[in-house]
């Protein structure tokens, strides 16, 4: 297992470095000069050379991938051009954002998904089967911006439930910050537990026809047990893979969301700095999102482990 | 034999199960008695309807079948009761060991957890307890080093070994009746001997019933006390099984005789019956053999009764005295 692990930690390394370097080399080569940028239309070229002097933006590319790196590694990312204080200060209240909405949405997206799978699965091709695959086609079928615009219609300014846009941190009240996030989260989760519906279903038919059901239900044993200690737990193994795919795609939904809802997060953070050029936040930023995404690989990895002893050994 | 040693008595017993959309027959007018201590082989090709009988015992059908006939088990009528009785009855009072022994165990829960949750269930152990009557039931089986088998995952087991599991997990809590749809089909021809050797001795010492699902009548020559050769759904012959490899009475049984390769025979000789098995949804109105038996006759149109150990207006052999 410890070996393992070990694997899985060397395996991570090139899903956070890959990005950053994407976007290290993206915000050099593309056009546009930041120091030009920050010190606005009244700035003569040579106080935009100095600033470029400062930013290190005059040296080598190569010189500065190094310095970079270095900083990477040592979590040094440097100050935002733009909030003059250090990225690592800047990050965490906006990461944390993101986390909760995505976080949420998982939640969302795993039980609906699983019980609405499992549900259809065992009362196959009936109404219920039906309504609910039929269900799934159409969440699937709906852009995300367009279900999220739906539901703030519906639930924000229709009948008011929740706030249209908006952020409340947990610290200022735990039930109307839960408002805030609820509706994005929602708008996320319910569309991707339209998957997992789907492949909770077919995965659960599949299990309930092996040879090793047939053996438990000729034990004699409740069909409840059967379906919960026989057939969910082999169920749940492609599942959880899913379900890492989804938590993937519900991170990135979540910065995207962001915009629509006004939330003070990594995505709106991100969006906002490249507008502003400021390059050690739109690294900084991508950083946290990348290594958000590695830890939650991770994790399924380990959860998909625990759940099938075969994976520990091969 | 006395009537009150009759542990199972199948009566009328008809399966039929909806195949593209219509209710279509798969098992008639099926009967059987098997008493404590007794084997009785249920015999026949592919698709004969063997796995479905068995089914139908324990209660276990495919969704939509339709079921007629009546079942007893130890005088329990089994037909008559709630669907969570008739549930109860599987692992408590009928055994079952399915012939893919590869797949028949689960493979993520611990076979220490598979083997206990019946005894749990049915005879309300607790883990400690539970477990240590699992390792016993290992150690009746011939796995030595019970603990770590029931520590392990199905996997690390060859299939001979799980086959003992399996078998172990049949006999677990104590039943009267252990039902085996071919028990031996996959495994190598040395384990099958094994195997076979293990449920005769598990009969003997524990006084079980047995139905033994084969298609292979040689097998279970030594090791049944009856046979019962199915075809296309129906009994055809129901006798001894050295009688019927011998003195078949039924054609079909003779043709079967016929194509088994005999070792060492004189010649290669096998005379494969001409012709196939009907699909079920088309059988003959008739006697189902009749259009590959080489005897058949005019009243062969009309369906035969079963009358003394086989359904056919012209067995071949009498049977002996
Ligand atoms: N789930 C099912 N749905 C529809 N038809 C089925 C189903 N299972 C079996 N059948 C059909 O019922 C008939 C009897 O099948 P059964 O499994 O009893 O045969 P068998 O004698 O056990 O054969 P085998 O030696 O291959 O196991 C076959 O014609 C088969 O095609
Ligand atoms: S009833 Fe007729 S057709 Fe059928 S097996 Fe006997 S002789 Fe052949
Ligand atoms: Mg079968």
């Amino acid at each position: 297992m410890i070996r393992y692990i070990g694997r899985r930690l060397l395996l991570i390394l090139p899903t956070i470095f890959v990005p950053l370097i994407l976007v290290f080399l993206m915000l050099r080569l593309a056009p546009g000069d930041p120091a030009a940028q920050i010190l606005g239309d009244q700035a003569t070229p040579d106080q935009v050379a100095a600033l470029r002097h400062d930013m290190g933006l005059d040296q080598p590319l190569v010189v500065q991938f190094v310095f970079w790196l270095k900083g990477v590694l040592t979590l040094h990312l440097g100050a935002s051009f733009f909030f003059r204080q250090p990225v690592i200060d800047i990050l965490p209240s906006y990461a944390f954002v993101t986390i909760q909405v995505a976080l949420l949405a998982l939640f969302i997206a795993l039980v609906v998904g699983a019980c609405a799978g499992v549900a259809a699965a065992l009362k196959r091709d009936t109404p219920i089967d039906r309504g609910l695959v039929a269900l799934a086609v159409l969440g699937l079928s709906l852009p995300e911006f367009w279900f999220a615009l739906l539901l703030i219609f519906l639930f924000a300014v229709t009948w008011r439930i929740f706030p249209v846009a908006g952020y409340v941190a947990p610290s200022e009240g735990l039930v109307a910050s839960f408002m805030t996030i609820a509706l994005p989260a929602i708008a996320l989760g319910l569309r991707q537990s339209a998957l997992m519906t789907r492949m909770m279903r077919s995965s659960m038919l599949d299990v309930m026809s092996e040879p090793y059901i047939a053996t438990a239900r000729a034990q004699g044993l409740p069909e409840r047990r059967v379906v919960l200690r026989y057939a969910l737990r082999v169920a749940a193994a492609p599942f959880v893979t899913v379900a890492g795919l989804s938590a993937s795609h519900l991170l990135s939904g979540a910065v995207a969301i962001e915009l629509i809802f006004s939330l003070p997060g990594l995505g709106k953070l991100l969006i906002d700095a490249v507008g502003r050029r400021d390059y050690p936040v739109v690294e900084g930023a991508v950083l946290a999102i990348a290594i958000m995404l590695a830890i939650l690989n991770l994790a399924i990895d380990l959860l998909y482990a625990l759940l099938d002893p075969r994976v520990r050994l091969s | 034999m006395n009537a009150l040693a009759t542990i199972l008595e199948v009566r009328g017993l008809s399966v039929s199960l909806p195949i593209g959309g219509k209710l279509t027959p798969v098992v008639t007018d099926m009967n059987l008695s098997i008493a404590r201590g007794e084997a009785v082989a249920l015999v026949g090709e592919s698709g004969c309807g063997k796995s479905m009988t068995a089914r139908a015992i324990i209660g276990l059908p495919p969704p939509g079948a339709e079921i007629a006939g009546s079942i007893v088990l130890k005088g329990q009528e089994l037909t008559q009761l709630t669907p969570s009785e008739r549930r109860r009855i599987g692992g408590r009072e009928i055994g079952f060991i399915f012939q893919e022994p590869m797949t028949s165990l689960h493979p993520t829960l611990s076979i220490g957890a598979q083997m206990t949750d019946g005894l749990r269930y049915h005879l309300g152990l607790s883990r400690t307890a539970a477990l240590e009557r699992a390792r016993e039931l290992l150690d009746r089986v011939g796995i030595p080093r019970g603990r770590d088998i029931l520590a392990g995952h199905a996997h690390q087991l060859s299939g001979g070994m799980r086959q003992r599991v399996v078998i172990a997990m049949a006999i677990a809590c104590g039943p009267s009746l252990v039902i085996a749809d071919e028990p031996t089909t996959a495994l190598d021809v040395t384990i099958q001997a094994q195997v076979l050797d293990l449920l005769a001795r598990m009969r003997e010492e524990l006084g079980l019933a047995m139905l033994y699902i084969t298609h292979d009548l040689e097998v279970v020559a030594d090791f049944c006390d009856r046979a019962i050769v199915m075809y296309a759904g129906d009994r055809v012959e129901d006798g001894q099984p050295e009688q019927c490899l011998t003195r078949p009475r039924h054609p079909y049984t003779s043709g079967l005789v016929a194509a088994i390769p005999r070792m060492g025979g004189t010649s290669a000789r096998l005379s494969p019956i001409p012709g196939q098995v009907p699909p079920v949804g088309a059988w003959p109105a008739g006697c189902r053999f009749a259009p590959r038996c080489a005897i058949a006759d005019e009243i062969c149109a009309t369906r035969p009764v079963f009358d003394a150990g086989v359904r056919c207006w012209r067995p071949l052999a009498s049977p002996a005295p």
